[in-house]
């Protein structure tokens, strides 16, 4: 047979016909051109193929630094490839009567972190897609997987929020080598630079930012800056200060907030002082006059002049500069001792509502315990209703210590049952207190008990089988069949058995 | 091949059913209505070069349908899958003229073979007669073929298949014999495939290898002991080996897309813009990874086991690249590709 012909020739001829082009191959005696073409193209397919060799290597990846790590007993790594495989599955095809074990995945990266252990290598990809996915899960999810985990994940694009993701308790970087990576490296992993050296040298930090800043995009330097929170001192105020007549908008904004909460920084001082002329007790009642203008230095310390559609613009100013005053002025301006106090004194001209909204956002942006616990009140007087107008208990619980924001929310759900709850019991840690899981099933029971319906407590009874300790599973079976609709009895073998299998999940870490 | 087997499996209840007079009649009878239909299919095939692709592109994929129903009813459904592949390749991407003449040029190849399938030496026979569609009987397998018992390590288990039918491939390497078995299983109507091994298992059993120039196909016959866990991994060569394997088994088998190999010592090259490679651990050489298994996560797992180092990895080598199956970490790993 004639293979001469080449493979381009016979491909030609192959588009363009043999009734055209004719054979490019002699025939056979008997054969048609058409046959004589498919003889000769399939000696060349087969000859091809056989005889295929290797190609040139591209650039090899460096090798992955090591981990020490012990590796996640058997049982463990079964649990967790099949919650990754969970969530890798059709969308939707989750059984309704099972639980969602991607909700569980949180607290068990938390106790597996607990552990110290490693990830084994082939759940890395899974890992870093779930983590991908969900912002939540990217801290524990990461220190899971560990060096090697971001050592692929440098390899892969579609990965690259781990590169500016900062380990927690990773070691600090090299003076060097963050220099370098500032100098070079992408935006992301000059974020992960900075924000670790903030947590271990918070002057290092803002000294690097500073050498580049005049270079920074807009939207890097507003990036950049936000990061200045983590560290932030006293001895960041000279570079906020600068930043705050930055070209961007943004940045500005940033600078402001960040400033606001250094309470001996001079643009705390400069609020306090307008937070004097608004604010006064001359007698037994607080007065309130809002602003009648919003000049430019008030524009600079990041008040804006227009406020959102539908606020008054007097009562937006005032907030805004309450907001921004350190919350340890008001006891001596107001002539009390303390928070509970001041939040106790009457206002005057109806101005309460906004003064005790600025105060609410004031003690949630500086994490004030004291001025949350006041400005929430106790857990058993009547709720705010939803939607009240900047009273947010939810955001104010998450101020508090853990122990004490799940005693509350238990006071809470035992004096007013679950209807107003579902907010605050989210902002509880899981797994919660004893107490507060037995006040949520006391609770739950009785909303039985009453003849209401499970699915009114639906977002309840989520949380409950993600964040009540396991041990309240003996206690739902011990209320036995309720006297109620029958679709309790499924509602509650639900969340019984998910409790079962947290508690499964944690004796499997124990390897 | 898939199609060949439900066709297999369809007509299991025929067996026994009449004297073995009969059943011969009957093996004949479908043989005559097979070599009608490739005879048509050859005429077809070659209209078409006569023709040229670019007019025949404008036809759509009706006349390839058509073709391929043809071939099922001469009972090749080998020949009607292949049709259809024909028809899902025309006008389809880049270069699709030189995939196009490539796959005539093979089934052009499997049509001659089976109008002379009697002159045929018996491996290469059993290899035609099945690639047309004709299925073994796994039945009657037990009696014309002697098993092969061995230690048999999972080395894959991987789901694939339409819609409509499930098809679970599981690859096997045996520790005393050094054989390659490949097991099928389907599930229709939305079930599983009945069988299912663990990556990792040992298995003492019996295997029974469907006929062909070169045997892979097998039947699980008896299991003589309780499955262990063992992962030593089947002796293996550099990138060179594995594309000399599927040339060697071509020889054999003109028609195959791949071949199972171990590929040992070899470093994963991830690149999502220009494709994968793994490359030998000593020298330059590479083999590209199948590109339609691009960043599957179980790409990203053979990167994650390797760690930038050299590792043993299982998979099918063939013209479109290699398919990584598993690979050889701290156990055996199978891989979601």
């Amino acid at each position: 047979m004639d293979t001469d012909v080449s493979w381009p020739d016979l491909v030609a001829t192959a588009l363009l016909g043999t009734g055209r082009r004719g054979s490019p191959v002699p025939c056979r005696p008997g054969q048609d051109a058409a046959q004589a073409l498919l003889d000769a193209a399939a000696v060349h397919t087969v000859r091809r193929r056989a005889g295929a060799l290797p190609g040139r290597a591209r650039r090899r990846p460096g090798p992955a630094p090591d981990d020490p790590r012990p590796p996640l007993p058997p049982a463990a790594r079964r649990r967790l490839t099949g919650i990754l495989d969970d969530r890798a599955g059709p969308a939707g095809g989750r059984r309704a009567a099972g639980p969602d074990l991607v909700e569980l995945l949180p607290q068990w990266l938390a106790a597996a972190n607990g552990h110290g252990y490693r990830a084994q290598d082939e759940l890395l990809p899974g890992l870093l897609d779930a983590a991908r996915a969900r912002t939540g899960l990217r801290p524990g999810a990461l220190t899971l997987a560990g060096p090697r985990g971001l050592w692929l994940a440098r390899l892969n694009p579609q990965w690259a929020y781990a590169l500016r993701t900062p380990a927690p308790g990773g070691p600090p970087p090299a003076p060097g080598d963050a220099q370098r990576t500032w100098a070079e490296g992408l935006f992301a992993e000059r974020s992960a630079v900075l924000a670790t050296l903030r947590r271990h040298d918070p002057a290092a930090g803002r000294a690097l930012l500073a050498g580049t800043w005049a270079t920074e995009r807009a939207e890097d330097r507003a990036a950049f800056v936000g990061l200045l929170r983590e560290g932030l001192s006293a001895a960041d105020e000279p570079f906020l200060e600068q930043a705050l007549d930055d070209r961007s908008r943004d940045v500005r904004a940033l600078a402001a907030e960040l400033l606001a909460a250094l309470p001996g920084s001079a643009l705390a001082a400069r609020m306090t002082g307008r937070a004097r002329r608004c604010v006064s007790r001359p007698g037994p009642l607080v007065t309130v006059e809002a602003p009648h203008a919003c000049d430019a230095a008030m524009r600079r310390d990041g008040i804006s002049a227009d406020p959102p559609s539908g606020s008054d613009r007097g009562s937006w100013w005032l907030g805004r500069i309450v907001e921004m005053t350190p919350l340890g002025f008001w006891p001596g301006r107001l002539g009390v001792a303390g928070a509970a106090d001041a939040v106790a004194l009457p206002v005057a001209g109806g101005r309460r509502a906004d003064l005790h909204a600025a105060w609410c956002r004031a003690a949630v942006r500086s994490r004030d315990a004291e001025w949350a616990r006041a400005l929430l009140g106790p857990a058993t007087a009547p709720p705010v209703p939803d939607g009240s107008p900047g009273r947010d208990p939810a955001r104010l619980l998450s101020v508090l210590p853990p122990s004490e924001r799940a005693a509350w929310a238990g006071r809470f759900v035992a004096a007013h049952g679950l209807s107003e709850a579902f907010r605050l019991l989210a902002v509880c840690e899981a797994p919660w207190a004893r107490p507060l899981g037995r006040a949520v099933v006391d609770a739950l029971v009785a909303a039985r008990e009453a003849g209401g319906y499970p699915w009114s407590f639906s977002g309840v009874m989520g949380l409950a089988e993600r964040c009540a300790d396991p041990a309240e599973a003996d206690r739902l079976a011990g209320a036995g069949p309720g006297p109620g609709p029958d679709h309790w009895t499924e509602a509650f073998a639900r969340l019984e058995g998910t409790l079962r299998l947290r508690a499964l999940m944690m004796r499997e870490l124990e390897g | 091949m898939g199609a060949s087997t439900v066709g297999g499996m369809n007509r299991q209840g025929e067996r026994g059913a009449g004297a073995p007079q009969a059943a011969r009649r009957r093996a004949e009878a479908r043989a005559g209505r097979i070599a009608a239909g490739v005879t048509e299919l050859e005429r077809r095939l070659a209209d078409l070069l006569h023709g040229g692709f670019a007019s025949a592109a404008q036809g759509g994929r009706g006349p390839w349908q058509e073709t391929a129903a043809r071939m099922v009813d001469a009972q090749a459904p080998g020949l009607a899958a292949s049709v259809r592949e024909l028809g899902a390749t025309a006008a389809v991407g880049a270069d699709w003229p030189a995939r196009l003449l490539e796959r005539c040029a093979l089934l052009h190849l499997l049509g001659q073979a089976y109008l002379r399938v009697d002159r045929l030496p018996e491996g290469l026979a059993a290899t035609v007669r099945s690639r047309v569609g004709v299925a073994v009987d796994t039945a009657a397998l037990a009696e014309s073929v002697p098993p092969l018992r061995d230690h048999w390590l999972v080395l894959s288990q991987r789901d694939g298949g339409d819609g409509r039918l499930a098809t679970r491939r599981i690859w096997l390497h045996g520790r005393e014999t050094g054989r390659t078995a490949l097991l099928l299983s389907y599930g229709g109507g939305g079930r599983a495939p009945e069988l299912s091994l663990d990556v990792g298992l040992g298995l003492d059993a019996d295997l029974l290898f469907h006929p062909a120039a070169r045997p892979l196909r097998a039947t699980l016959a008896a299991r003589h002991a309780a499955p262990v866990r063992r992962s030593a991994p089947p002796p293996g060569g550099d990138t060179a080996a594995a594309l000399r394997a599927y040339g060697e088994a071509l020889r054999d088998d003109p028609w195959l897309d791949s071949w199972p190999v171990v590929l040992r010592d070899v470093v994963p090259v991830p690149d999502p813009r220009l494709g994968w490679q793994l490359a030998d651990a000593r020298g330059d050489s590479a083999i590209s990874v199948d590109a339609r298994c691009d960043d599957r996560r179980g790409l990203w797992q053979l990167a994650a086991v390797s760690g930038g180092g050299p590792v043993t990895v299982f998979g099918e080598c063939g013209h479109r690249g290699f398919l990584p199956l598993a690979v050889w970490g701290e156990e055996l790993v199978p891989l979601r590709v």
